[in-house]
């Protein structure tokens, strides 16, 4: 009876540190968005959305300027990054599934998908910054559109191999092309899966800061071309709150209370459709 | 009798590993071909050399000579897409398409042959009559085909490999997974079906190649111990190890 009774001892003990450790994680989290909500949300208003950014001294404004330079980013960066994932990502998973050079590939995406982004920033610097000779919305892209790819390329790998090789065979025994396999009959299968991972990549950029700063760098005025610095929320907040200025100190809360709100909205979409589709 | 394919001093290999040892089997035309033998025995691998499935995966290759029509199909030069288009094949496990009904069939007819709306809607028809499907699904032609019981699968794909007209059909265990009634459907389809393909059929169940071949080729370790008429095989087998086969003595 006393060896039961130290068993369960042990495993009452077990259970509340387990329980412990997962309960200080999540508390990260709550604490997080409670004190995002709690700064960001009395000045969440419309002009937020309709006013540019203000200069010091002055009150009111808004993040209009930051919050397109970030949608306009972040749409070109998926927009280039994605294509080029899913392409590589099917090379991968169909065309080299039993080439030689195919783990080396998976290899150096992995190292890529854990590259510091501030790396790939100074890469894009140096490439497209330096030869045009100004920061510009487009670097900010590219620089995006760098982070975007590995994600993307790992999810459409992942969930083209879960794609069962007799749907494979199925097709080819009708005598389809190896295209029309994969087009009409692996993407359909793994379309949600694919789907998931680019808006795990949106999620992953909207938020980024470092790959901006030495690329799209930061505009105080409203700009929508491609070839000019453009603000960003990321950098927007950066420089905000690091000012004495009351308002702008506010503002970067709201914007970052807004950042914070969409990478959720995404994340939460995305595992909505990755969780239906592990459900059919 | 004509032979639609001959199998000829066929030798199979998974990498350095020999799988078939010179196997010699005819396929005559409207006939059903059963392969049995315990697994392992290399009678699924010999399908599978039939449209040259094997050519998806590295590292395998086939020696010899399977002659379809007088052609070699094992020659390099032979289009695979063409020649699986006339050698089609339905599998163990169902395998619809993640898309409709309707589409599971459609898709492969659009690939090969140029169809009005009409056409198509008629080829369709008459490829889910043919596998007598078509009374069961006709109200829900826009329905998943993965919707549908593993029977009816099983036909779609039956209706689906039929529809591009082949010439052979193979059939790669194709009730294993399915329960008593819908393999007595399956069994009656291969029956009709044979009118106007060839068939070769692989199977764990004995009474199965009985019920639906003519002829029999009982395979055991790569090699093919023997072929005859289904009925001389299940009576009258000249080997021990058919005999001991069939008579539930090993595998």
């Amino acid at each position: 009876m006393s060896l039961y009774e130290s068993r369960r001892r042990s495993n009452l003990t077990a259970m509340t540190l387990c329980l412990l450790a997962t309960t200080i994680g999540i508390l990260w989290l709550f604490l997080i968005l409670f004190s995002l909500l709690m700064n960001g949300l009395p000045h969440l208003s419309l002009e937020v959305f309709t006013e540019m950014t203000p200069p010091p001294g002055e009150t009111g404004g808004g993040l209009l300027n930051s919050i397109f330079g970030t949608l306009m980013m972040t749409v070109l960066g998926v927009g280039i990054g994605a294509p080029i994932g899913i392409l590589a990502g099917t090379y991968l998973a169909e065309y080299g599934r039993y080439s030689k050079t195919t783990p080396t590939i998976r290899f150096i995406n992995d190292i890529l998908l854990s590259a510091p982004s501030i790396i790939i920033g100074l890469f894009i610097y140096g490439i497209v910054v330096v030869p045009m000779r100004n920061f510009s919305a487009l670097a900010g892209a590219l620089a995006l559109a760098v982070i975007v790819i590995p994600v993307v390329v790992r999810t459409t790998e992942d969930m083209l191999l879960l794609v069962p090789n007799t749907l494979r065979e199925a097709a080819s025994a009708m005598g389809l092309p190896r295209a029309h396999v994969v087009w009409h009959v692996a993407y359909r299968a793994a379309r949600t899966g694919i789907l998931t991972g680019v808006l795990l990549g949106v999620a992953r950029i909207a938020g980024e800061t470092a790959p901006l700063l030495f690329t799209a760098f930061s505009n105080n005025f409203w700009s929508a071309s491609l070839m000019k610095p453009i603000a960003s929320l990321p950098t927007t907040i950066n420089s905000f709150i690091n000012t004495p200025d009351a308002n702008m100190k506010q503002l970067a809360w709201t914007g970052a209370l807004i950042v914070t709100l969409a990478v959720l909205g995404l994340n939460i979409v995305a595992r909505i459709l990755g969780g239906t589709k592990k459900q059919s | 009798m004509n032979e639609k394919i001959s199998i000829r001093d066929l030798k199979f290999f998974y990498g350095n590993a020999l799988a078939l040892k010179g196997i010699n089997i005819p396929l005559y035309a409207n006939k059903v071909t059963a392969f049995i033998g315990p697994s392992g025995c290399g009678k699924s691998t010999l399908l599978r050399v039939l449209n040259r499935m094997y050519d998806l995966y590295p590292n395998q290759h086939a020696e010899g000579q399977v002659l379809f029509d007088g052609r070699n199909i094992l020659d390099p030069s032979v289009d695979l897409n063409l020649l699986r288009a006339r050698i089609g094949m339905v599998f163990q496990k169902p395998t619809p398409f993640p898309m409709t009904i309707y589409d599971n069939i459609a898709f492969g007819l659009k690939l090969y042959e140029t169809l009005s709306k009409s056409e198509l809607d008629g080829r369709v028809e008459d490829a889910l009559k043919r596998a007598a499907l078509w009374t069961e699904v006709k109200d829900k032609l826009n329905a998943n085909g993965l919707s549908l019981s593993g029977g009816q699968q099983q036909r779609l794909c039956i209706a689906r490999t039929v529809a591009i007209k082949p010439e052979v059909i193979l059939f790669d265990e194709p009730c294993s997974a399915l329960d008593p009634i819908s393999t007595a459907k399956i069994e009656e389809l291969i029956d009709e079906l044979k009118h106007d393909y060839t068939i070769a059929i692989v199977t764990h169940n004995m009474q199965q190649a009985a019920r639906v071949s003519e002829h029999t080729a009982f395979m055991y370790l790569g090699e093919l111990v023997e072929f005859d008429e289904t009925s001389k095989i299940f009576t009258a087998p000249r080997d021990s190890r058919t005999q001991d086969y069939i008579t539930g003595r090993f595998g």
